[in-house]
């Protein structure tokens, strides 16, 4: 009896907390977003998932794709904080350029990336062939070229993020640490990372859900191998050639498996901050 | 290199299209509204007359070069005419057209993957092979590793780049493994012939079992050597008129033209066997 | 308290060149900064205990000022002495000076005790021995149930209090701050001044202190640096300034009608009279100094009289015909800015406006006796 009274009073509440054509669009754009992984759904055979789960070849391109967008990650946040600190922090001649650069493999296609990857550190490549001779390290074909070539992809995500950050924090809180006699690099760990936290955080998350999602570089440039570079993208690709429904169900389990990581890892700030 | 460049960007563009198409079906969408054929409508009601409007073939990425030049000779013949291609890996394009997307012709480079199509009753008519291909092994130009045989490629500290068994190379390339009893572990599979051929060409692998026409079609970037064992794995590629065609005329014209002396004289061209 | 020197007023200190030897004790400054348009250019010198104000209107070139002290901002020119050592080319986390920012800037991830820990730490101390320091130095403060609260659970003036024991926790031989009252409140101001004023008074080395506030600067400081356009326009005691302001800011800041001018015996004939002329037949004012030549003269505004009609038999020397320019309350008082034979500002009871009819516009005589102004040398 009381759902009659209430509703008008939610409708206005909703409202005036936001004015309609904000909300229309809004709406329109979360529904864009989600009614192909709704679809997705729906057309899943739900019945040949068990297979698909039991099957090792599943858990093997899983377990893959994880460790690499994982190791990925970890590549970019080691270069990528440092190159964004740079961008954002330290005025040089050229800095528009070198941004425009670093977000060069955004508007790339990853196929071309994955090209110019093995143009660059293949065997044959401008920096690979002295690998190759000095060292004797091939990248191409190898789970380290899966891993370069998601870092590749996956580290602009978090370099502007992080750049974003930092351009938005108080530079003063580095000068106020100096003062109290910390260097500029005590002064980077011990407070401006601290402080950008929240901004890197963001950063890897975008950069290692790119990482997961990650196809046209890796393939190109590390080819296709079950359980040394065959990632789960990979092997929805190929299952989508023979077997399209089969390449649904994998969607899923890289799906379900992105979205537990995610909404996990977020739970886990949201406590810690 | 220049040429190259174009080619694969062309190439890349419609295996997205169709990829597209196919998540559009299954999102439940129709896909058959799509415009710029609309003028295949008019021309399917009178197909006795000359074909005019556009033709949209959907062909093996193989059949890239060839079917191109054949594609521009074909305007010729027939001024009005226009003829759009979509290449890509055939299951790909056999999905695409399976989710509605809207062609005329389909050139399948296997048997198997033209029968999803017919198996969905979207075939005009029983496909008919107009060439065939065989495989062959690319290796490095001046063969540097002096190959000479499947058996070859199994040697160690050889870095051979295969097709993906489920597409049609790789399905071929295995075939004749097994009829030469041999076992040979790739650094790759790659996801089409195009993209096994580029890993020898940017010379990071050091042989790829490709299609014959493949080996033609890149030149001086890669040495072709042929083996006994593809005879066993010889692919039919099969051509077919498809029910929905929105313009039939065109259709049948081009699908006449492809099998006819010229086509075929193009087609070998490239590096096809007659079927 | 004792003073090393006292600066000239063209700001140059001498003995001051480089290579020179700095004093052995305090602080021997000479600050150039050079950005172009802007040049500052500001001598500071004081013995430790002192507690030095730098005061002036905003852009000035205080904060620059006290960034150079701190290193934050290279020298162009000139040369730093702390102790005996030259700090020029030392950067800011080598040298023992102590900031405390005008809106803190305590980190805010860490607890107030860390943040006061902090600096510790950078010079050495272990984790327990710097938290010791830091617990000890809060408890001074009495801080000590705050410790473990986060910079944005505390309070304006606790927030105050953290980030000078944050800022003495390395044992500076400088300490700076930089408008150190400016982000509280009036209420919370009070109590803060009062606090910050005995610790500074219980500070061994050398403070400089940034406020564009005279109260602020009078209170904490035992000697002023005024600073105008990036250069040293008065030096000396609270209440030296005070009383003997040289430039109208100050004149201004401390409530005070200020002129310059030349003076003859117990007259003193103004510079730049409001009629114009520029003859010399400007305003003269009668003082009870015997001065010759060029000087100052002040008075407060409360020392005018105002008066409808000219006053016939008033035993002021001093009379002007004045308009009315301008009206505010000011406390209780009325506050009048008048134009005409002297430009000054009056203070009058408001009973006293009443009767005069006092409105903008209006025409009064403004009277001043001589025993209220005073006259020193420029």
């Amino acid at each position: 009896m009381t759902a009659p009274h209430l509703t008008p009073r939610a409708r206005r509440r909703a409202g005036r907390g936001a004015p309609l054509p904000l909300l229309v669009p809004a709406l329109l754009g979360l529904a864009f977003l989600v009614l192909p992984l709704v679809a997705l759904l729906i057309r899943t055979p739900w019945g040949d998932l068990p297979d698909q789960l039991t099957s090792p070849e599943v858990w093997q391109a899983l377990r893959l794709s994880l460790v690499c967008a994982t190791a990925a990650t970890a590549v970019s946040l080691v270069l990528g904080i440092p190159l964004a600190w740079l961008l954002a922090r330290v005025e040089f001649p050229g800095r528009g350029l070198v941004r425009a650069l670093v977000t060069l493999p955004l508007v790339l296609p990853p196929v071309v990336g994955g090209v110019a990857l093995l143009m660059a550190l293949g065997r044959n490549g401008v920096v690979g062939q002295w690998l190759d001779s000095w060292f004797g390290i091939t990248i191409p074909f190898t789970t380290a070229g899966v891993v370069l070539a998601e870092a590749f992809v996956a580290m602009p995500f978090l370099v502007i993020s992080v750049e974003g950050t930092l351009r938005a924090a108080d530079p003063r809180y580095e000068e106020a640490a100096t003062t109290l006699g910390a260097s500029r690099l005590t002064a980077f760990r011990r407070v401006t990372l601290p402080l950008i936290a929240p901004g890197i955080a963001a950063g890897a998350v975008l950069a290692w859900a790119r990482a997961l999602g990650e196809f046209g570089a890796t393939i190109t440039f590390a080819g296709n191998f079950p359980g040394r570079t065959q990632t789960m993208p990979l092997a929805v690709y190929l299952a989508l050639q023979s077997d399209p429904e089969a390449a649904i169900a994998l969607s899923l389990v890289l799906l379900t498996v992105s979205i537990a990581v995610l909404a996990g890892l977020r739970d886990r700030w949201m406590t810690a901050s | 290199m220049m040429t190259r460049h174009i080619r694969r960007t062309r190439r890349t563009v419609p295996v997205a299209a169709a990829g597209a198409a196919a998540l559009l079906a299954l999102t439940a969408c129709s896909s058959s509204d799509s415009g710029g054929l609309s003028s295949g409508s008019s021309a399917s009601a009178s197909s006795s007359r000359e074909p005019s409007g556009t033709v949209t073939v959907f062909a093996a990425a193989s059949l890239e070069e060839s079917f191109t030049t054949l594609g521009e000779e074909f305007e010729e013949r027939h001024p009005g005419t226009e003829v759009t291609f979509n290449f890509g890996g055939s299951d790909s394009l056999a999905s695409g057209i399976t989710s509605g997307a809207p062609a005329d012709v389909f050139a399948a480079a296997s048997t198997r993957t033209m029968k999803i199509v017919t198996d969905a009753g979207l075939a005009d008519g029983t496909p008919a092979a107009f060439v065939r291909n065989e495989l062959e092994i690319a290796t490095l130009p001046g063969n540097p590793d002096g190959i000479s045989s499947l058996k070859d490629l199994t040697g160690s500290g050889l870095k051979v780049v295969l097709c993906d068994e489920k597409v049609p190379c790789g399905a071929a390339a295995q075939k004749a493994l097994e009829a030469g009893g041999l076992e040979l572990t790739p650094v790759s599979y790659e996801q089409d012939v195009k993209s096994a051929l580029t890993k020898v060409e940017l010379k990071e692998a050091d042989a790829a079992v490709v299609y014959r026409t493949d080996v033609r079609a890149a030149g001086d970037k890669v040495a072709g050597v042929t083996f006994p064992e593809s005879a066993d794995a010889v692919n039919d590629y099969p051509i077919t008129l498809l029910k929905d065609a929105p313009n039939t005329a065109a259709a049948k014209a081009f699908i006449e033209l492809v099998r006819s002396d010229e086509g075929q004289r193009v087609l070998t061209e490239a590096g096809f066997r007659k079927p | 308290m004792t003073h090393t020197g006292k600066t000239p007023p063209d700001g140059t200190v001498p003995g001051t060149a480089a290579g020179g030897t700095p004093a052995a004790e305090g602080l021997d400054a000479h600050l150039v900064v050079d950005r172009g348009a802007f040049r500052l250019d500001v001598a500071l010198r004081a013995a430790p205990g002192d507690v030095v104000a730098l005061l002036g209107p905003n852009g000035a070139g205080k904060t620059t000022a006290l960034r150079a002290l701190a290193g934050l901002v290279p020298l162009d020119g000139g040369r730093l002495g702390l102790d005996g050592r030259l700090l020029d080319r030392t950067p800011p986390e080598s040298r023992p000076v102590g900031v405390v920012f005008q809106d803190y800037l305590l980190f805010p991830h860490l607890s107030a005790l860390d943040n006061v820990a902090f600096g510790p730490r950078c010079h050495g101390a272990t984790k327990a021995e710097a938290r010791a320091l830091a617990a000890a130095l809060l408890e001074r403060m009495g801080l000590a149930d705050h410790a473990g609260a986060k910079p944005r659970k505390l309070s304006g003036g606790q927030a105050q209090r953290v980030a000078l024991a944050r800022a003495l926790a390395t044992r500076p031989r400088l300490l700076l701050l930089d408008e150190p009252l400016a982000a509280l409140d009036a209420r919370t101001r009070l109590d803060v001044r009062a606090q910050l004023r005995r610790h500074l008074a219980d500070f061994e080395a050398v403070a400089v202190l940034v406020t564009h506030d005279p109260l602020d600067a009078m209170v904490l400081a035992d000697r002023l640096v005024v600073i105008e356009h990036g250069h040293v326009v008065q030096e000396g005691t609270p209440g030296d300034v005070a009383r003997r302001p040289r430039t109208d800011y100050i004149a201004h800041l401390v409530g005070l009608n200020l002129y310059q001018g030349r003076a003859d015996g117990h007259t003193v004939h103004v510079d730049g009279s409001d009629d114009g002329t520029g003859t010399g037949t400007g305003p003269v004012i009668v003082t009870t100094e015997d001065l010759t030549g060029p000087v100052f003269v002040a008075f407060p505004p409360g020392a005018v009289t105002l008066h409808r009609e000219r006053p016939a038999a008033s035993s002021a020397r001093n009379q002007w015909r004045c308009e009315v320019t301008g009206m505010e309350a000011h406390g209780d008082q009325i506050r009048a800015d008048l134009t005409g034979g002297l430009r000054l500002t009056a203070d009058l009871t408001t009973v006293a406006a009443a009767e005069l009819g006092l409105h903008p516009g209006a025409e009064v005589w403004a009277t001043v006796k001589a025993a209220q102004t005073h006259a020193y040398p420029a």
